[in-house]
């Protein structure tokens, strides 16, 4: 499945829309850190809790649950919440 | 120390960690000039840069962003190039159905002793402390203190640390014996090991808290920075939540040798820095630590104090510096020495102006503005 890379991701992917797959959401981070060791620590914590500004979409719908599940047609939007200074 | 003619020597590189990426200043051989080389990992927050003296050429860096998890970059070419470590320090996963810890930065990079190439230790916040053998490319938790009920009992909570997250520091390993280990907490106080960390035991006897509160709880002690003299090993300085310290073993008590500091200035402040050939001479950074702690130089007139005689007497060191509307101070990681002689002294300040003395703080120049809030300063010296 296609999934989009926030900006501050992309110093791994090198570009915003990278393939990944899995049928959860926890499925595709996992294949992500296959393919680019280090990324899915900078957004999940060794609890493997969604770090505080990461967020998850599936659908449009914003998700905080790994486990959840992805059909074959799903993107993943991963974005990264613009607050701070 | 200071009369002695300054011989040609190594290359000193300033290694500097900010808010907002890391710089290196490289100086020539008179330590007059500097180059800047940076930013390096823009718009991450950087704790910690650190060289490895084992193999002169490895530099590893703490860092994270406001919104990404902690990492480690590492290079092995002076920061040409950075790779990230393997496996960054992270906790162990919590048992099912127990809320586990999580790294929210790695605040301190030790290198390990002589003897132990490749070993180096880390300090988190939240408090836990991690070892990696490889040379940082992966990193474990060490020791048992991250999960010991006790160790966690006086660690606190996220309430009882400093105002961005609490904190394990000062990681020491005594040059005679790698595994004589010390780290310091804040909160939690200062701890030893003499088995090579399989157990750790308190070492606060003589350290004050705030006013009220039972220095026997452990929790309540607030080191902000602990040193070991490489000339002789058995003594320690300390600056402290509650003023500056001397420990000189076999005895077991600090004595609180900031007394001796100026009234209107006190002994309050965060880094701590000693003389690599001397016992008797260090260095710290007073601020003010009054009223609602406002984290500035007292007056707002910066100023070094050294002692030559072991916390005996103070003497001011501002030749050089702002004489007055300076409100900034300097952070526990931003001072440092190198080894030349005379030696060179080190500061970053919070408002990102990095200073340098090349005669044992007489007096201080500015080798550069206008940087990043300035987190650590540490001083590398290049074969």
């Amino acid at each position: 499945m296609k999934v989009l890379i926030p900006s501050a991701l992309q110093s791994y992917t090198r570009q915003a829309w990278v393939e990944a797959q899995g049928d959860t959401v926890g499925a595709v981070l996992a294949d992500l850190e296959r393919q680019y060791t280090g990324i899915r620590f900078r957004m999940i914590d060794e609890q493997d809790r969604m770090r505080a500004n990461m967020r998850f979409f599936v659908g449009g719908a914003t998700t905080f649950d790994l486990a959840q599940a992805l059909g074959p047609t799903d993107t993943l939007h991963i974005v990264q919440a613009l607050s701070g200074g | 120390m200071a009369s002695s003619k300054e011989k040609p020597a190594r290359r000193v590189v300033v290694l500097v960690a900010t808010r907002k990426g890391a710089w290196l200043f490289h100086g020539d051989a008179q330590r007059k000039s500097w180059r800047a080389d940076g930013p390096h990992f823009l718009g991450h927050i950087v704790n910690h840069v650190v060289l490895d003296p084992r193999d002169g050429r490895t530099l590893l860096a703490a860092a994270k962003t406001g919104h990404l998890g902690p990492t480690v970059f590492r290079s092995t070419n002076l920061g040409r190039t950075w790779k990230e470590a393997g496996r960054p320090p992270a906790f162990a996963k919590a048992p099912e159905g127990q809320v586990g810890r999580a790294v929210d930065h790695t605040f301190w990079l030790t290198p390990g002793h002589a003897s132990q190439p490749g070993v180096w230790y880390a300090g988190t916040s939240p408090q836990g402390l991690f070892r990696s053998a490889d040379g940082g490319v992966s990193w474990e938790p060490f020791s048992p203190i991250n999960d010991d009920p006790q160790y966690r009992e006086w660690m606190g909570t996220v309430q009882d640390g400093t105002p961005d997250g609490p904190k394990l520091h000062s990681i020491i390993v005594d040059p005679r014996d790698p595994a004589h280990l010390l780290f310091a907490m804040s909160g939690g106080g200062v701890h030893e090991s003499v088995d090579g960390g399989r157990s750790f035991k308190p070492l606060v006897k003589g350290m004050e808290v705030v006013g009220g509160f039972d220095p026997s709880t452990i929790t309540f002690h607030d080191p902000h920075c602990v040193r070991l003299c490489p000339s002789q090993p058995d003594r320690l300085y300390q600056q402290n939540h509650c003023g500056i310290y001397r420990l000189d073993r076999p005895s077991d008590e600090w004595v609180r040798i900031g007394k001796k500091m100026p009234k209107r200035v006190g002994d309050i402040g965060f880094p701590m820095v000693v003389h690599p050939r001397d016992a008797d001479t260090a260095w710290v950074f007073p601020m003010d630590g009054t009223s609602v702690w406002p984290r500035t130089s007292p007056q707002g007139k910066p100023a070094a104090y050294v002692t030559r005689n072991a916390g005996k007497t103070w003497q001011r060191q501002d030749a050089g510096l702002p004489p007055d509307q300076a409100w900034w101070t300097v952070k526990r990681q931003a001072m440092s020495a190198d080894a030349r002689d005379p030696l060179g002294l080190y500061f970053g300040t919070t408002s990102g102006e990095l200073w340098m003395s090349r005669n044992e703080g007489e007096r201080w120049a500015c080798i550069a503005r206008h940087l990043p809030e300035i987190y650590a300063v540490e001083v590398a010296e290049l074969k």
